[in-house]
């Protein structure tokens, strides 16, 4: 058991006590970032990455990994209290929270949406520690070609399975690569659509854009819809905890088939959001009581959540060990490791085996830490959202800016955050998705790299990206992927055909 | 006006502009930087050299592609009915976004000349005074807080160097 030997150590990097510090910071920050609307996962650590430049990459990544958690159990607390999900992955924990903290029974509802994050996250952990190094291991004999296929399966897979309107996935995803290509070719060193700009040199950063898009449009929607925040309070107590606590192993089933969902939408781009809202559905379904769904049934939060958090957490599994984010937040922890000059992909795991481990080894522990702080402190933090928002817009709107100019020491990126807000609004209420658009910002070089380097290999032959069994099965899956729409619909219809009147609905 | 509290008069819903303009509207921007970015790849060389794909090949084609889907966009947007259109915002919803987006605005253009922490103070301080409606001296307290908090915190614990005006310069820093 090689996995834990390593893990062992991997605690042992962990174990000492700035670590431990950063750890605790990390995730008070990630559950504010997760509580207060207008800031979100990938936007509140985009904001905090500047932090994170002067330390040594395990620190900045133990930190930035627990902020991420705390944004994960912050969500649920607005959701349940407030009913106002803080992130778009908790809005399915509204259907049944609510409700059980308007009959009084805040507590409960909240010790189980914790409760059921910790099991979804230590799913996906387990999976993390086990699947990852046999995918990296895998991933070592990829070459460019094969490469350049699972960037291409991530982006079909964007567009096939995606919610919005195709042309607009297609175009917030060329308009993200075309953005990553500006400045200075790498390969050729050709300077391409700077316009003369010498601020364009530096080509547009993606974290800077993602605080733009994310963070400073989301202020101007939350101004929009004028939030009106009349929370529940919340008692915990733990009598409560405990009789919780106590009744979980009658949920076994619906926690562990959440899970499930949780993990494998997760490691593919559909991601958290659809994760708990599938996962909701079908405790719905599968339920003799289905009326009861909605009035507070406490497998509403458990469902939702459970599969929410084994998403968002095994969504780094593919990021460690491939490369590829498997959502927004993940893919700017990767553009975190770029700076720290990290390599993300299978090397890492030959590389640079104490971070890897360590990575993995403060998963575990910011997970426990962060269920015994987030049950603690409860009250604390449902009292922040009684701040009046016109207090929090413009500290918003502040460690926005610090994030952005601490990217590249550059004024010029003020501007670009400014108008990348302004984009953001507009793409947001027009239905365009963002999630293209940033990880196309991400991988985009790296894509094109990947690219070249198989069209010179192959002397422009692109034949290449179907040579050998390996790329030659991931290509076709991509193409698969990306007119799966079409795919689905024909399948339907022929079996239609064979079998009427059963359609099946969608998750 | 303040934001919590709940409104007096009556919300004025009346549409600024319908989704439907907006939509052709954006459409034709991404068209046009679609061309853009299409001909500068095309400029610098879009095929093949004797050592690769040229620099411009990967953007050209991206921008075709680009280009493509917001040419259906606009095909799209152009044929749906004009009548039932859902308002992209209403004007009291638009008022309240240039509430926060015009201060922001200033505080980008006074960054440039009073330096981030500056600008930070007076931007936290103003918007709460005036557009929260909160107490002066909670406004300016807070605002003091806050962006001391934001210094000490970048520019002497983490090192981390933002831009500076003339009260910096004054303490020396």
């Amino acid at each position: 058991m090689e996995a834990f030997e390593l893990l062992f150590q991997g605690f042992q990097v962990l174990m000492t006590w700035d670590k431990i510090a950063l750890m605790m910071l990390g995730l008070v920050l990630g559950i504010f970032v997760g509580v207060l609307p207008g800031l979100g996962g990938p936007n509140g650590v985009a904001i905090l990455l500047p932090l994170t430049f002067s330390m040594d990459p395990t620190s900045a990544i133990v930190m930035l990994s627990c902020i991420y958690w705390g944004a994960l159990f912050g969500g649920a607390i607005t959701s349940i209290l407030f009913n106002i999900p803080g992130e778009a992955w908790s809005v399915a924990t509204t259907f049944d929270g609510y409700p059980m903290a308007q009959q009084g029974r805040a507590a409960e509802a909240l010790t189980a949406a914790f409760t059921s994050s910790f099991v979804g996250s230590l799913v996906a952990v387990l999976l993390i520690t086990f699947l990852s190094p046999r995918i990296a291991d895998f991933a070592l004999r990829f070459g460019p070609p094969e490469f350049f296929s699972v960037y291409l399966l991530t982006f079909c897979s964007f567009v096939g399975l995606g919610r919005e309107a195709r042309h607009k996935i297609v175009i917030s995803m060329s308009l993200g690569l075309l953005l990553a290509g500006i400045g200075m070719d790498t390969v050729s060193g050709q300077l391409r659509m700077t316009f003369g700009s010498t601020e364009l040199l530096r080509g547009v950063n993606f974290l800077v854009a993602v605080i733009g898009l994310f963070g400073i449009s989301e202020i101007l929607l939350t101004m929009e819809e004028r939030l009106a925040l009349q929370g529940h309070p919340a008692h915990m107590s733990l009598k409560v905890v405990w009789r919780v606590w106590m009744s979980l192993p009658r949920y076994w089933w619906t926690l562990l088939r959440s899970a499930v969902i949780g993990c494998w939408l997760g490691i593919t781009p559909g991601g958290a959001i659809a994760a708990s809202f599938m996962s909701y559905n079908l405790a719905k379904r599968l339920d003799k009581d289905k009326d009861s769904f909605g009035k507070g049934r406490i497998e509403g939060v458990f469902a939702p959540e459970t599969a929410a958090h084994a998403a968002g957490t095994a969504a780094l599994l593919p990021m460690l060990a491939l490369g590829i984010p498997g959502s927004g937040t993940a893919a700017i922890l990767l553009g975190g490791l770029m700076v720290w000059g990290l390599n993300p992909g299978p090397l890492l795991f030959v590389e640079h085996k104490s971070f890897v481990w360590g990575t993995i080894a403060s998963m575990y522990l910011g997970n426990i830490v962060g269920l015994v702080l987030v049950l603690s402190t409860v009250p604390v933090f449902a009292a922040v959202l009684r701040v009046p928002f016109a207090a929090i817009a413009p500290m918003i709107v502040v460690s926005c800016a610090i994030g952005a100019y601490a990217v590249q020491n550059a004024m010029f990126d003020i501007w670009l955050m400014l108008g990348f807000g302004v984009i953001g609004y507009v793409f947001k209420k027009l239905g365009y998705p963002l999630a293209p658009l940033t990880l196309a910002l991400v991988l985009g070089s790296r894509t094109e790299d990947a690219f070249r380097l198989s069209m010179i290999g192959a002397e422009g032959d692109l034949r290449v990206f179907w040579s050998n069994g390996l790329v030659g099965s991931i290509t076709p899956l991509a193409l698969v992927l990306l007119f799966w729409p079409l795919i689905s619909q024909a399948a339907g219809r022929a079996i239609g055909w064979v079998r009427p009147a059963r359609r099946q609905a969608e998750g | 006006m303040a934001i919590d509290s709940t409104p007096t008069t009556p919300a004025d819903s009346r549409p600024v502009v319908g989704t439907r303009p907006v939509d052709i509207v954006v459409s034709l921007l991404l068209l046009a930087f679609a061309l853009l970015l299409g001909w500068d790849s095309w400029r610098i060389g879009m095929s093949w050299a004797s050592d690769g794909p040229q620099a411009g090949y990967f953007p050209f084609y991206l921008s075709l592609m680009m280009g493509a889907a917001s040419v259906y966009g606009l095909v799209q947007a152009w044929r749906a009915r004009a009548a039932g259109d859902p308002p992209f915002v209403l004007r009291d919803q638009f008022v309240r976004v240039m509430q926060v987006f015009v201060p922001t605005l200033a505080y980008c253009v006074a960054m440039q000349f009073l330096g981030l922490y500056v600008a930070s103070f007076l931007l936290i301080a103003g918007f709460m005074w005036w557009t929260g409606g909160i107490a002066p001296w909670i406004s300016l307290l807070t605002g003091f807080l806050f962006t001391a908090a934001m210094f000490v915190t970048f520019e002497i614990a983490f090192n981390v160097i933002m831009p500076k005006g003339p009260l910096e310069a004054a303490f020396g820093f």
